[in-house]
């Protein structure tokens, strides 16, 4: 059940530093935290923008992508970002390896620390799989996605991308529509969008929406509504979320012709929200459903520089992981 | 207690219109040169530079700015990873760079600047100049323009303030064996 309260502030004046041994979920950061590690995604940035994009600031260390689900943007960009520091890489995916045998995630993680690895990056179909792997393990774990919990990372770069867009969040107008309660993504992305000080809408047919928000609900931050076409108007951002086809076979949503006239961002409503409104899609998009291919890869998209950013920012998260691990 | 800063905002402005006099006349002028400061203070340095440069040679000087933390050799001795900024630096293929620091101790730092420099491009020539020589280097790194030797014991801190930054210009040296200003 999605719960909410405000993320923690740091006290004033400290320069913020980064003291955890790992990244499981945006809901633990602390407004200055997230500011570091913005900050330093922008010098990440930097670095990936030179002809040779690439230092060698984390050589001899070992980054492992441990995939139990699959995935294409988020796995490929840990690596190049782990690359793109100089540390060495190992990707495993469920199928060809041991897991395929059964080993319990526990012991393939032992068994990772053992051979020398200082990051974990895994994904698991289980919500909460990376904490456990966490618990047992002196290897820095970083969560790049967790059943329908969290998504810390994709957040990250989300937020990033819109403060390189819009400058501060505060006070402007987020939309996030689609299927909000089965959203890792959505999840994740409340935390840093309250903390930036965004004025946040979830919509989504009421089968798809959470049911209660807790204290940010409260405070009036969180608007949570099935009318996106009223959701949208004035709206700075756009964010699209991909509809999972089970779902209508499970009956949460009536068909998926009913969802997409009601819910499908398209040119029409993207015509009411504000001007130089961004849209944005974590992906992988079903074009034609939640997203019209013309908006999708029209000009108010960011949806392939959330790519690109996501790669700066994952490089920001293992700087400070692996880095915090070393002192 | 108020402790006398070592160098004043007027010495401060002197030795950074000094340097540039020497910068020029190592240079032969003004072509061809790049400076590039460290951040933060470096970089504002450098920035002074230029100015003083361009008023005596009526050429303006590209600066940039360099962060040299993804460089350091001291990640693992650290309580936390250094914040990062981007270095923003102009073409450097051909020039001559200057780096620009405030205070030059150990030269840890100018080995890592020069590391992050050359990922840039292949200057023709790079040079350093430095507010502060305060002494101790464990790298064999040298100088080309020192605004003022400033002998110190290892312990001791020199802190340099530029208004820029810190809102005032000057130089203090604390801890014990502080020398005569």
């Amino acid at each position: 059940m999605l719960e909410l309260s405000l993320a923690p502030v740091a006290e004033a004046g400290v320069t913020p530093v980064w003291r955890s041994k790992d990244l499981l979920d945006t809901d633990v950061l602390c407004a200055d935290e997230i500011a570091l590690i913005m900050e330093t995604a922008e010098a990440m940035a930097e670095i990936r923008s030179r002809p040779v994009g690439k230092v060698a600031t984390l050589r001899g260390a070992t980054v492992v992508t441990l995939f139990y689900e699959q995935s294409t943007r988020t796995r490929a960009s840990f690596e190049v970002a782990a690359k793109a520091l100089g540390a060495d890489v190992v990707n495993l995916t469920a199928s060809g390896s041991s897991i395929e045998k059964g080993e319990s995630v526990v012991d393939t993680v032992r068994t990772l620390e053992a051979i020398g690895a200082d990051v974990l990056v895994m994904r698991h179909a289980r919500s909460g799989a990376p904490y456990l792997a966490a618990r047992h393990t002196r290897a820095s774990v970083v969560n790049g996605g967790d059943g329908t919990h969290a998504h810390p990372t994709q957040a990250l770069l989300d937020l990033f991308t819109m403060r390189r867009r819009l400058g501060s969040l505060e006070g402007r107008r987020v939309v996030i529509v689609g299927d909000v309660v089965h959203s890792r993504v959505a999840r994740s992305n409340i935390w840093t969008l309250l903390a930036a000080g965004a004025d946040l809408t979830l919509c989504g047919p009421a089968t798809l929406l959470p049911r209660t928000l807790a204290s940010a609900s409260e405070r009036g931050r969180v608007t949570v509504t099935t009318d996106f076409d009223k959701a949208i108007e004035g709206a700075d951002v756009v964010m699209a979320l991909r509809i999972q086809k089970e779902r209508q076979e499970s009956g949460l949503i009536p068909s998926l012709r009913e969802y997409i006239s009601g819910y499908q961002l398209n040119a029409r409503r993207l015509a009411k929200a504000a001007p130089g409104a961004l849209v944005m899609h974590p992906g992988p998009m079903n074009e034609g459903i939640e997203i019209s291919p013309e908006i999708a890869h029209g000009v108010a998209s960011v949806i392939e520089e959330q790519v690109a950013n996501g790669v700066a920012v994952r490089m920001a998260v293992l700087y400070l992981l692996a880095t915090a691990r070393r002192s | 207690m108020t402790e006398a800063p070592y160098l004043g905002p007027e010495e401060i402005a002197r030795t950074v219109r000094r340097l540039a006099h020497e910068i020029i006349e190592n240079n032969h002028g003004a072509t061809g040169l790049i400076l590039v400061g460290l951040l933060s203070r470096g970089y504002t340095l450098a920035q002074r530079l230029a100015r003083e440069i361009s008023e005596f040679e009526g050429v303006e000087v590209p600066v940039g700015s360099l962060d040299i933390g993804l460089y350091r050799d001291d990640l693992s001795h650290r309580v936390a990873p250094p914040s990062l900024r981007p270095s923003s630096i102009p073409n450097v293929d051909g020039a001559t760079v200057v780096l620009v620091d405030d205070v030059l101790f150990t030269g840890r730092s100018i080995r890592a600047a020069l590391d992050a420099l050359i990922d840039f491009g292949r200057p023709a020539r790079v040079r350093l100049a430095v507010l502060i020589d305060r002494g101790h280097r464990e790298l064999p790194i040298r100088p080309d323009f020192v605004g003022k030797n400033l002998p110190t014991a290892f312990v001791q801190r020199v802190r340099v303030r530029l208004a820029e930054v810190d809102g005032d210009d000057a130089v203090y040296v604390s801890g014990e064996e502080a020398p005569d200003a």
